[in-house]
């Protein structure tokens, strides 16, 4: 029964989806103010219904009402009651579910709060997001529906997949996708700005914190994702490149160039329709990374869906949204005219050859995650493009980037001089080169080039960042929140800097056969072996080895990696053990056993690498800061130049 | 021209020279790194290159698995069901790699024609087959699974 109560909740809130997509958009063009007062109270009727669907979906996983297919499929008798709650999103259609629930409820808080905005505008906004709605809940009755039953309906269900059974991967879905189904808002307010036609100081106020909001949730689930890879795939890495992997990371590219560019179009009335253009692309390519990792395109561990009517579906979908957009921009962008005018040596340019940076960057990472797809789907051969190719191409683009980081926060609005800006940057980057050069210097075992690149660059953004603040006419603690923002996420992208190159160029990483007593040493770090023995728990039985760190000689901590087989499957897991540190991480892996009670182990020295994901916190908290500026509350827009 | 269109020209200029840059080392990057796919069959017609990574797929032979004693070297073979590839890696197999399975490795043909794998791919469904493995068992009439 309950199954059925969420299936017709579902087409409830797609009826309602329907009128919020067409009503209050027509309304507005025609002059219909009844029609334009549906918007709210229709997003919030088809939000309701959404909860009661998503409701019901979870009650069939609390109950193990496996007749429910969905839940056969994804959950078991056995599973820990917070897996059976992240397990509604742990598969395809769950997880369309969440997209659609998190998409009306973002269209809620939207009409909540935007009581400064007038209704046309409100109107036009929510009904671009009941088309995004549309779409999505279409997608799941026709293609994906959660709530099809099973005959006859199974004893006990498949398991979640081991992999997917920790806290850290329950939550990073839903962090990606406040970010992915965040960045609707920036595009919903684009789309009605363009049949507006006008785009002024108090829209960029608008769309600001929303997009910042979108960002940060966006920023913390790509780290939550690297984070989880790190300690759960036992592989040691943090980021591979994997084409899922790159699907957050492109709108993220892009969202970040909107972010600033938005800061021009608020300011100074300039860059409307690159801004606009911006939100269009930041949005698609969040729909591009759902089409990607789920419709099995991709041959990856995130693939779960292997039915080709969904990919067709989203494919379709997204030639809609962005072909849609784009022709609505090519015909109404004219009107959107930026009149700011600047010159060559401004921030405006500083931050344009930020925007062309960034874009820069998400395009040769889509070459690198498209190009082999499209080849395999032309049939002219399968190819793969290895890590170096990111690698390279991305320090080369990154070195620029964060020399701009710096010297963009000195640079004055309009119009600056090139010898004020020496005056103002000798200092932080005499500073920055002291700091980057003399540190690998004395405190690294040997250097390379890219050690002294990576810290100089982190130092200067970190202390261009601070000294800014510290240079400016008022106290500190008189600026805006944005302003504090920025210089928070700038320090934020130096700590991922700094963990990034150390970790880069400082990891020891080796595989190695050790029989019990034996061990091996890394730098001033042994690891012996002192035997392997087998546990059982409730739903895995494992090998639990157990290794002696010691630091120059001094007992450390006593590590206890786990191999571990699960009840409910064949698939073996590495379960590595891991001594974390703010300046090194130990991590212990277990392979197999060669026979003769030896043992392969994994075996990693890896220097700062919690930086990195510390690092995306402090961006994330920045990003948080800014959105929570005053400015953006106020009810009558009216002009203000602060930074 | 104006002072102002002269500048603005020169920024113009400055920003296509970077993009340009960009865009060739990008591309260069891409060619340097594009690793091409080989059937075992492929690879024993002398199809895959010499001195350059490429991928190959296929099933693992039952009992062709064999260890050397003192290190973690690991041998073991790769089938379409037509043509047989000889594997080497010295690291540690992945956790769903099983006789019988298929996987995917990368690595460089050595002079005995011998595949020196630096990575090897399970993947985490014990039913799964990758695509690639998939097709080149049913170019061969192989069954896929």
């Amino acid at each position: 029964m309950i199954p059925e109560i969420g299936q017709a909740a579902l087409i409830i809130a797609f009826a309602l989806a329907l009128i919020q997509a067409s009503l209050p958009l027509v309304g507005a063009q025609i002059g219909k103010p009844r029609w334009v007062n549906l918007a709210t109270p229709v997003a919030r009727g088809q939000l309701l219904f959404i909860v009661i669907a998503y409701a019901c979906l979870s009650y069939s996983f609390l109950v193990n009402d496996f007749s429910v297919r969905y839940v056969a499929s994804t959950s078991n008798t056995a599973l820990p009651l917070i897996y059976k709650i992240s397990g509604v999103w742990g598969a395809h259609e769950g997880s369309l579910l969440l997209w659609a629930l998190l998409l009306s409820a973002w269209t809620v808080v939207v009409s909540i709060f935007s009581k400064s905005i007038p209704k046309i505008m409100l109107a036009r906004v929510i009904s671009v997001m009941g088309m995004i709605s549309v779409g999505f809940i279409s997608f799941m009755l026709f293609t994906s529906n959660p709530f099809i039953r099973l005959f006859p309906a199974p004893i006990d269900g498949r398991s979640l997949n081991p992999l997917l059974q920790d806290f850290g991967l329950a939550i990073h879905p839903p962090m990606l996708y406040m970010g992915y189904v965040g960045f609707s808002v920036a595009f919903a307010f684009s789309i009605a700005a363009m049949i507006d036609g006008k785009l002024d100081a108090a829209w960029a106020r608008w769309v600001r914190p929303w997009t910042n909001i979108a960002w940060v949730f966006m920023t913390l689930g790509i780290a939550l994702g690297s984070w989880w890879a790190y300690y759960e795939l036992g592989w040691g890495g943090w980021w591979f490149w994997d084409p899922v992997e790159n699907a957050s990371l492109m709108p993220w590219l892009v969202g970040t160039a909107l972010i600033h560019s938005l800061a021009v179009t608020e300011k100074r009335a300039a860059f409307k329709s690159w801004t606009v253009l911006l939100a269009i692309f930041s949005f698609s390519l969040s729909l591009l990374g759902t089409f990607l990792v789920r419709s099995g395109v991709l041959t990856s561990v995130h693939a779960f869906a292997t039915d080709p009517a969904r990919g067709v579906f989203i494919l379709v979908f997204l030639v809609i949204v962005v072909g849609g957009s784009l022709v609505l921009f090519s015909w109404r962008a004219s009107s959107l005219r930026s009149v700011g005018q600047f010159a060559p040596v401004s921030r405006e340019t500083g931050l344009l050859f930020n925007n062309v940076i960034l874009v820069t960057m998400a395009g040769t990472v889509l070459l690198g995650t498209l190009y082999p797809l499209v080849l395999d789907a032309l049939g002219v051969g399968k190819i793969s493009v290895g890590p170096p190719y990111f690698n390279q191409v991305m320090v080369f683009l990154a070195v620029p980037l964060y020399l701009l980081m710096g010297f963009g926060l000195f640079l004055r609005w309009k119009k600056d001089s090139v010898s004020r800006i020496k005056t103002k940057i000798i200092i932080p980057l005499s500073l920055a080169l002291v700091a980057g050069v003399l540190l690998p210097l004395f405190l690294a075992p040997e250097q390379n080039g890219l050690t002294f690149i990576g810290l100089i660059s982190a130092s200067w953004v970190a202390l261009a960042a601070l000294l800014w603040l510290l240079n400016s006419t008022v106290s500190p603690f008189k600026l805006p929140a944005s302003t504090w923002g920025a210089v928070i996420a700038h320090i934020g992208m130096a700590v991922t800097v700094t963990g990034i190159t150390l970790t880069s160029i400082y990891s020891h990483e080796k595989d190695v056969r050790l029989a019990p007593g034996e061990f091996y040493q890394v730098g001033d770090y042994q690891f012996r072996l002192i035997g392997v023995k087998e546990i059982r728990r409730d739903n895995y039985i494992a090998y639990q080895g157990i290794v002696e760190a010691s630091e120059s000689g001094k007992h450390l901590v006593l590590m206890h990696p786990e191999k571990r087989t699960y009840n409910q499957s064949s698939m073996p897991m590495t379960e590595a053990a891991i001594d974390a540190g703010l300046f090194r991480d130990l991590f212990v892996a277990l392979g197999e056993p060669l026979g003769a009670g030896s043992w392969s182990l994994r075996i990693y020295h890896k220097p700062f690498v919690r930086w990195i994901w510390m690092g995306a916190l402090i961006m994330a908290f920045g990003g948080l800061l800014a959105a929570a500026d005053k400015r953006y509350r106020r009810f009558r827009p009216h002009k203000k130049a602060v930074v | 021209m104006t002072p102002r269109r002269k500048q603005r020209l020169i920024m113009v200029v400055f920003m296509l020279i970077g993009i340009g840059l960009a865009t060739t080392l990008a591309l260069k990057a891409f060619n340097e790194n594009m690793m091409f796919f080989y059937s075992p069959t492929e690879i024993a017609s002398g199809k895959a290159p010499q001195n350059h990574d490429f991928r190959l797929g296929g099933l693992v032979v039952e009992g062709s698995v064999r260890r050397e004693d003192n290190n973690l070297t690991v041998f073991f073979d790769l089938t379409d069901n037509n043509e047989v590839i000889t594997v080497s890696y010295d690291k540690i197999l992945p956790d769903l790699f099983r006789e019988g399975q298929g996987i995917i490795a990368r690595g460089q043909l050595n002079q005995d024609g011998i595949v020196v794998a630096v990575e090897v791919l399970a993947k985490h469904d014990e039913n799964y087959m990758p695509p690639e493995v998939s097709d080149a068992l049913a170019k061969n009439g192989g069954e896929e699974s």
